[in-house]
């Protein structure tokens, strides 16, 4: 019973990671309509440049750098690449971000090479005791930051100029523009948010228990993928919700992977997938994502 | 338009003829003359024109995007290799299989392939757009598990390390060599490509170009839209289905690291840089993504920017993936049609409907 609780709580303190990563993938769709293939490596960009520059810096302050580093790639990417498109729309541009990721992570996999890079966080290996189960105390900081985040985010979102500029603008561009909404800024704005959470999701998600940075991690994070179509791909609430949910798939599916050896070995890598596809055979926008209406 | 210029337009068969002719010839001397590296790398190329020409006919003709095409693939690789193992003995590397003959056994395979797409298409057929898309590219991470871990899968898939591939033979003329799989893959790329076009150019490719453009009036057109998805994804899964077996062929042993994550967003660069929904084009990046890697690799001593794996330079890989990321990238940003749009453009074809922007667009743009 205690080694199941000490999953179900490591299962939702990791769901809060991915629910961070699918956050980001959520803002810039809402924002733009682009979805944007390049978030896994902008995380693990985030998550190498924390760890290449901590030992000389310090946890925090390498922390600042890679957020800052993944937010410059990306509205580089916003401005310089999406933004000079010939023809704007969001299926172009999406898969214009499907090149930026073969190209990204073809450099960072070069980068990185065969090393795998600790990320010198102040918790290291240590554990809590909770009620006879251990819980990494990394995870603990994760859910505790990520919960921060998802707060301050939804309170932003709901009652600042700009959550409202960029609800408007994801409702109807046409009449956001019209209304004086300035949707490049939005954009932009979208792509800064989704860098920052990208990095802190990153390292959160990468280091102990993770496994640190190495190429593995890539596949690892597009993990995230899926939390954010089973929460449906417009609802910000339901990226956590999807986050969580495949938190808890993950982890059960790892920690009981004896119980479920008929499915093979190491299903739980493919697990956010299989959730994803009964989550989509019956929802088919998700746990919380709008119906499209259509208008002829 | 008088019909006194046979150059203009669709009935320039008579002046496209010679360059036929001349390509073809090229294509049957090449393995008189070529080394064993170029006629596998053509190998390779081929068995991604037979595969990219699915996904162009998904993605392009009929707007359905896939990022799950690998995972088609690799039901043709593994099928055949399946239908046409020997029967009983587990050897090393899991070599098993039903014993079929080849030329049956290749035939199955695809028609597998062509199953998973119809058994997926249900799916495929409630999701829109960009759920679609990542729903496939769940397809390619279950399917790495089911060919990886999957114990009971093992006599097929032979688990990690893969397994060997039976030679080709008709009638008993043995396709052994890399010459002979050459003209093998030459016949069946031209079936693939005659049979696309003509999917393209009738009432079927209409029908999925409506749905593309507005599944709503497809419908008040009399389009089975259901019925109309599941077909393309269905033919798609063929060609994917037939590719896999090319490409069985090619590398005599197959592991499932082959068919992952990466080959599927390949085939995705392919169709991209050819120019979505043209079967020409996807044929010209086929050849240009999968032999710019394995060709910098050969050369690497030659080019002065690619170094070996390891030593901190640009590995070939690495460069390729470089080079033809921005490929596509730059494709889209200046040339949304790809190179297929480039030709168009220059016979002036291009009537500019296309590039009518929206209100919406250029709101957008302006805000």
């Amino acid at each position: 019973m205690s080694y199941f609780l000490s999953l179900l709580v490591s299962g939702i303190s990791i769901g809060f990671v991915y629910g961070l990563i699918a956050l980001g993938f959520v803002i810039i769709f809402k924002a733009t309509r682009v979805v944007n293939f390049t978030h896994a490596a902008i995380a693990l960009f985030g998550a190498y440049v924390v760890a290449r520059t901590h030992e000389s810096l310090g946890f925090w302050l390498a922390l600042l750098v890679g957020i800052a580093a993944a937010i410059v790639v990306n509205v580089a990417i916003d401005v310089v690449v999406l933004g000079n498109a010939r023809r704007p729309d969001p299926g172009t541009l999406s898969i214009i971000t499907i090149g930026l990721d073969i190209l990204i992570g073809a450099e960072l996999r070069r980068q990185i090479g065969f090393q795998t890079y600790g990320l010198g966080d102040p918790w290291g290996t240590g554990v809590i005791r909770v009620g006879g189960s251990f819980i990494p105390q990394t995870r603990v900081a994760a859910a505790v930051i990520a919960i921060v985040v998802i707060v301050l985010f939804a309170l932003v979102f709901r009652f600042s100029n700009w959550g409202v500029a960029m609800r408007a603008a994801s409702e109807d561009p046409e009449a956001a523009a019209l209304m004086g909404v300035r949707l490049r800024r939005v954009s932009i704005a979208a792509w800064i948010v989704a860098g920052a959470l990208a990095t802190l999701a990153g390292v959160f998600f990468l280091t102990f228990p993770g496994g640190g940075v190495s190429n593995l991690a890539e596949l690892a994070i597009l993990g995230a993928f899926p939390a954010a179509i089973i929460g449906g791909l417009d609802s910000t609430g339901g990226a956590v919700a999807g986050g969580v949910l495949v938190g808890m798939t993950v982890t059960f599916a790892a920690g009981y992977q004896n119980e479920i050896a008929f499915l093979g070995r190491g299903v739980h890598e493919a697990a956010p997938f299989i959730l994803m596809f009964i989550v989509l055979l019956i929802r088919p926008t998700g746990l919380f994502g709008t119906k499209e209406l259509h208008r002829v | 338009m008088s019909e006194a210029t046979p150059t203009s337009g669709k009935f320039s068969i008579p002046a496209k003829l010679p360059v036929l002719v001349g390509g073809a010839l090229v294509a049957l001397a090449v393995p008189l003359v070529a080394s064993a590296f170029w006629l596998q790398t053509g190998l390779f190329a081929m068995a991604a024109a037979v595969g990219a020409i699915g996904l162009t006919l998904l993605i392009g003709v009929a707007g359905q995007l896939s990022l799950g095409h690998a995972f088609f693939v690799a039901v043709g690789a593994y099928g055949y290799s399946f239908l046409a193992g020997e029967g009983g003995g587990l050897g090393v590397g899991g070599g098993s299989g039903l014993g079929w003959p080849p030329l049956l056994a290749m035939v199955g395979g695809t028609a597998i392939a062509g199953l998973a797409g119809t058994i997926f298409s249900p799916i495929a057929g409630r999701l829109r757009g960009i759920y679609l898309g990542i729903a496939t590219l769940g397809l390619v991470f279950i399917g790495q598990h089911l060919l990886k871990n999957v114990k009971p899968l093992e006599p097929v898939s032979g688990g990690f390390n893969g397994r060997a591939v039976p030679e080709f033979e008709v009638l008993g003329f043995r396709f052994d060599s890399l010459q002979r799989l050459w003209y093998l893959g030459l016949v069946l790329l031209v079936v693939a490509y005659w049979y696309a076009g003509n999917l393209k150019r009738n009432r079927p490719g209409r029908a999925l170009e409506a749905v593309r453009d507005s599944e709503i009036v497809a419908g008040v057109m009399g389009v089975r839209v259901a019925m109309a998805k599941a077909q393309v994804f269905t033919a798609s899964s063929v060609y994917a289905g037939l590719a896999g077996a090319i490409l069985a062929l090619t590398f005599r042993h197959i592991v499932p690291e082959a068919f992952g994550f990466v080959y599927s967003l390949d085939f995705l660069a392919m169709v991209v840089i050819g120019g979505l929904g043209s079967v020409g084009g996807a044929v010209l990046g086929a050849a240009f993504v999968t032999a710019l890697p394995l060709a910098l690799n050969q050369y690497a001593d030659v080019i002065p920017l690619v170094a070996p794996v390891g030593s901190g330079g640009f590995d070939a890989a690495t460069a390729a993936r470089v080079v033809y990321g921005a490929a596509v990238v730059l494709a889209l940003m200046f040339l949304p049609d790809g190179l297929a749009g480039l030709r168009r453009r220059r016979r002036g074809e291009d009537n500019g409907t296309k590039h009518t922007r929206s209100a919406r667009e250029e709101i957008a743009k302006a805000g």
